[in-house]
């Protein structure tokens, strides 16, 4: 069996009064690649807060495997793009902690170099970070988590406001990294882009509602508890399609009032 | 003629020491400046320069020493502002208005009770170079060089803290203690300048050089360099103005930043131009 690198026991986490996470149970083994779905407010970045530990939990234990490093990617849509740094200075900046000396050393600019080459980003280093295109300043963040050396890299929303070919592209690199023996976690919304092609999803709503592979867990069923909404599920390939009801419905509306 | 003309200030002590003073004031507020432009932190730097008002009245009227009447109450008001901008409950520029506004007017209050008013308020909202001593070149410059030391030591964290604190978090850096460092140096830095610049100007000299530097380059570090290097010569040039015009010194400086701004802004054209519409000034 695979070693556990972090454990959640019954955790709980609050903002205030208000119960964002409840009383979830869960497993990430050391080569996991696991996608986190549910709806907005469902507690998918809670979730992951407290796996990286800049939120507590309320109640319940949270063990991680002694030693664990951590790589987070935010989403991109939170980045302070007319911020003055270029590429190699974000990629460099995980190693701040305890830095005094201000300039990066020779090493390090090596060690740079070889993280932007692996994700394809060789030559950039100097350009300021506005000047990439969507794939590729992803692709920065991802680098500055890689730069860290992480075990387990964590990823609020990879694929959030990015157009198809970029999104193909992340999903590739990812795939890349996990082969590479980087255990993944992140969260999405992009069930059919994104989340059907994982190995592991958990859906979440405040609780675990399902953990599993994609085929045994996205079902109208589970998808219902998960959203609040009725959809339908295709099968195409051995993998599963969510259809929204809803839109559906939207869609034979319109196209009739345009009789 | 001219040259001597040019010259004829440096003959008096008084404006040998303001433009001293003025110099490492401009580049001391040039440095820190680009944590305030870049953190869209402004208007915690106009708040904390009136705060800081209520501390140097109290001290006036208490006859404690300003340095360490005003200095205490300036950082803790700046740490309480710090503490207050993370708070969503009543809008953080709502709360910061309640804490600035309220040590102001205390001030204000202590002055017209007890001290010389008109003459105290004119000079502490105004600056006075005429009222330069040698513990205000000291101060200046210990202030100066002990923000330059943190700086350059904490470099890296100040830059990961200032461009994602979330992740800088993460990542091990004590975002928290860089906040309270960061508003310490600001409130070190209003204090010691604000019997030269004034209060009402000090945010200016904060947000001009370090906002002019921006529109020059896409570097941090560059940005850390030139910015100083700005603040001093308004400085420079604004004081060597002021006595040949018979102006404010303190306004004097800061219409020349202003014009240095307008200058770069023009000459940067259109690229420029698509960077300001986002300059968190």
């Amino acid at each position: 069996m695979t070693e556990s690198i972090v454990r959640f026991d019954g955790v709980s986490a609050t903002y205030g009064r208000i119960l964002a996470l409840e009383n979830v149970s869960l497993d990430l083994p050391a080569n996991g690649f696991v996608g986190i779905v549910g709806p907005s407010g469902s507690g998918k970045t809670t979730l992951l807060r407290v796996l990286l530990g800049v939120m507590h939990a309320s109640h319940g234990k949270v063990t991680r495997k002694s030693g664990l490093r951590l790589g987070y990617v935010p989403q991109v849509e939170s980045v302070d793009w007319n911020f003055p740094v270029t590429v190699a200075e974000v990629v460099g900046m995980t190693r701040s902690a305890g830095r005094w000396w201000p300039r990066t050393t020779d090493q390090e600019r090596n060690e740079i170099e070889t993280v932007l080459c692996q994700l394809g980003l060789e030559g950039l280093g100097e350009r300021h970070i506005r000047e990439l295109s969507g794939g590729q300043q992803q692709r920065v963040f991802i680098a500055r988590a890689l730069f860290h050396k992480p075990d387990l890299l964590v990823l609020d929303e990879p694929t959030s406001g990015v157009d198809v070919s970029t999104r193909h592209e992340i999903l590739h690199l990812l795939v890349d990294l996990h082969e590479s023996g980087v255990a993944i976690v992140l969260s999405t919304h992009d069930l059919n882009g994104l989340a059907s092609h994982l190995p592991r999803i958990i859906c979440v709503n405040k609780g675990v509602i399902a953990d599993g592979p994609p085929l045994a867990v996205i079902n109208p069923e589970v998808l219902e508890r998960t959203y609040g909404a009725p959809m339908q599920v295709l099968e195409h390939g051995g993998m599963p399609i969510v259809v929204d009801q809803l839109e559906h419905t939207i869609s034979h509306r319109l196209r009739g009032s345009g009789k | 003629m001219i040259a001597l003309d040019l010259l004829e200030p440096y003959k008096y002590e008084f404006f040998r020491n303001g433009l001293l003073v003025a110099v490492i004031a401009g580049a001391l507020c040039g440095l820190l400046g680009v944590f305030v432009v870049l953190r869209g932190m402004s208007y915690i730097g106009h708040g904390l320069s009136h705060a800081v008002f209520g501390g140097a009245a109290a001290s006036a009227v208490m006859k404690v020493n300003y340095f360490l009447g005003a200095g205490i109450w300036g950082i803790v008001s700046g740490v309480l502002i710090g503490r207050i901008s993370r708070k969503r409950v009543i809008g953080a520029d709502a709360a910061i208005g309640v804490v600035t506004t309220g040590s102001f007017a205390v001030g204000l209050m202590l002055l017209n009770r007890y001290g010389q008013a008109k003459r105290s308020i004119e000079a502490v909202l105004f600056g006075s170079v005429l009222g330069v001593q040698t513990a205000d070149i000291v101060a200046v410059s210990a202030v100066a060089i002990g923000v330059l030391a943190i700086i350059v030591l904490g470099y890296r964290r100040l830059l990961y803290a200032t461009f994602d604190p979330e992740v800088a978090r993460i990542s091990g850096v004590r975002v928290g203690a860089v906040e309270v460092l960061l508003m310490a140096m600001l409130s070190c830095t209003i204090i010691v300048t604000m019997r030269v610049i004034g209060t009402l100007l000090i945010s200016a000299l904060l947000v001009v050089p370090a906002a002019t530097t921006r529109l020059m380059t896409n570097s941090f570090a560059r940005m850390l360099t030139i910015a100083p290097i700005v603040g001093a010569v308004s400085s420079f040039v604004g004081m060597n103005l002021a006595y040949h015009w018979d102006t404010s010194a303190s306004g004097t400086i800061i219409a020349v930043g202003v014009v240095a701004f307008a200058v770069v802004y023009a000459v940067g054209g259109i690229r420029s131009r698509s960077r300001i519409g986002h300059l968190h000034v």
